[in-house]
């Protein structure tokens, strides 16, 4: 359902994506892991347009597109059907927790008012934070507020949902709860695309996992006998890094 | 103080509080009203840089701070009034709105730039556009940060109103120099117009902090965390 072809993308003279190819059928979940500068994160700003890429190509939705040269209005019309759950949350600070969901319904997709209201409640319900829905982002917790940010991603109906390291700005005792809303949307069958460094969510819940490094695709493959036997070396010497520091 | 003294400011008092209501107050509401439609425009052309405006932006910003209010109502008035046949008053209201319009732009920019770009991007991602972003998300809460600045843009803007007196507005202070032509007793004439305006400004002052609690009842806590 979606293919990236050859991505491309410099800061400058410094190439940060150099050449990446992936594949995602309906209903996968894939963790993208890989140390620190390596260019997870400019990859998915890439996919979702956040950042111009240099060259590649996108297949989405039936249609391909130039990532290059994309215009506009397919970029507008991709992102009505995809979905981005940032590391540092961005609720709308001025918006309760239910308006940050049905900001993208009523303003973006002309829903009715009370049709969007229910989508809205009903997706903090999925969160279990209908009891915070009037509350501002101010007013929320971190663990909290990255669950408001993927009610809003999964209110839209998206089909597929990217994440850039959903965990990394929270307190340790706060993950779990967004980890285990990410574990029941896997369950639910939404396809999934996910930065993460939590290794024992790309084993548990992951279908597929991506080792990036250096701009490049080291090794991927099923989650089970990608941590089971990794092929490549330096697979090998970041998972031992990973497991070390734990 | 003399009985003649007394009797001069009573009958003074309303002499130079009504001017006030019908020039000063109409002056200060339609300039600054005007001021504020300038400085967002101003604003989010620099802010979205749009290329040759933005530039153009900046010249004006640079050329109205850089020269004085009183040689700017000289201008327009002394300098451009053959062309225009314009009225003292729309003179003072014409220089007052870009004057502080230039003003407000700085402080309405540098609120834009103060949220957080996360947000714009987070408005991208749920399909919004550009022009909703701004009017939805980023506009509002640059408005609240940039009020209590505004707030005192506004409180500037009636006490400078006296400056226009030197272009033959019949505001306050003028009213009060006529007044004191007459009987000749400045300290007295001149500090009851001074109370006059601290009343004007006092009375804005409350609205300011009446519209921050409002402001902040709406929206929650400023979330410069999020
Ligand atoms: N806007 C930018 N301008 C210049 N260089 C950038 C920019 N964004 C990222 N980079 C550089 O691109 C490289 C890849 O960054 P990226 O954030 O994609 O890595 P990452 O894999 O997500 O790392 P992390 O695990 O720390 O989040 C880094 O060297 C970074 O410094
Ligand atoms: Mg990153």
């Amino acid at each position: 359902m979606l293919e990236v072809r050859d991505l491309k993308k410099s800061f400058g003279d410094l190439p940060v994506l150099r050449g990446v190819s992936l594949q995602m059928r309906k209903g996968d979940v894939t963790a993208i892991i890989g140390p620190s500068g390596g260019g997870k994160t400019t990859l998915l700003r890439c996919i979702n347009f956040l950042e111009k890429a240099d060259s590649g190509t996108l297949t989405f939705g039936g249609r391909s597109y130039d990532l290059g040269a994309i215009g506009k209005r397919d970029i507008a019309a991709i992102r009505m059907k995809t979905g981005f759950v940032f590391q540092s949350f961005n609720l709308f600070s001025n918006k309760t927790a239910v308006q940050n969901i049905t900001e993208g319904l009523i303003i973006a997709r002309k829903m009715p008012r009370d049709q969007a209201n229910a989508i809205a409640m009903r997706a903090l319900d999925q969160v279990g934070l209908r009891d915070r829905a009037d509350h501002y982002p101010s007013q929320l917790s971190g663990g909290q507020q990255q669950r408001v940010a993927i009610a809003r991603a999964v209110a839209t109906s998206p089909e597929i949902i990217y994440f850039d390291e959903p965990t990394s700005a929270l307190d340790p005792e706060l993950i779990g709860e967004v980890l285990s809303v990410m574990r029941d949307l896997a369950s639910s069958g939404m396809t999934m695309l996910v930065v993460t460094h939590e290794m024992r969510f790309a084993r548990e819940v992951s279908s597929r996992v991506i080792f990036m490094e250096n701009g490049s695709i080291v090794e991927q493959g099923e989650s089970g006998p990608f941590f089971a036997a990794p092929r490549e070396a330096r697979t090998q010497a970041f998972l031992r890094t990973i497991s070390a520091e734990k | 103080m003399t009985e003649r003294v007394w009797k001069i400011l009573v009958e003074s008092f309303p002499k130079i509080l009504l001017p006030g209501l019908r020039m000063t107050l109409p002056l200060t509401a339609i300039a600054f009203v005007l001021a504020m439609i300038i400085a967002i425009v101003v604003a989010l052309i620099q802010f979205a840089r749009v290329k040759g405006l933005s530039q153009l932006c900046r010249f004006y910003i640079w050329v109205i701070r850089g020269t004085p209010l009183l040689v700017q109502l000289f201008v327009v008035f002394y300098g451009l009034k053959a062309g225009m046949h314009m009225s003292p008053f729309w003179a003072a209201v014409l220089v007052f709105a870009v004057n502080e319009g230039a003003y407000c732009a700085e402080t309405m920019r540098g609120a834009l730039e103060g949220v957080p770009a996360g947000q714009i991007e987070a408005g991208y991602c749920v399909g919004m556009s550009y022009t909703q972003i701004m009017r939805r998300i980023v506009l509002p809460q640059a408005l609240r940060t940039a009020f209590p600045s505004l707030s005192n843009g506004l409180i500037s803007m009636v006490k400078d109103t006296s400056l226009t007196a030197n272009i033959t507005v019949a505001e306050m202070f003028m009213a009060t120099q006529r007044i004191n032509a007459r009987y000749y007793e400045p300290l007295a004439l001149y500090l009851e117009a001074a109370v006059i305006y601290l009343l004007f400004s006092t009375a804005l002052s409350w609205l300011q902090r009446w519209g921050e609690k409002r402001l902040q009842s709406l929206g929650g806590r400023e979330a410069r965390h999020a």
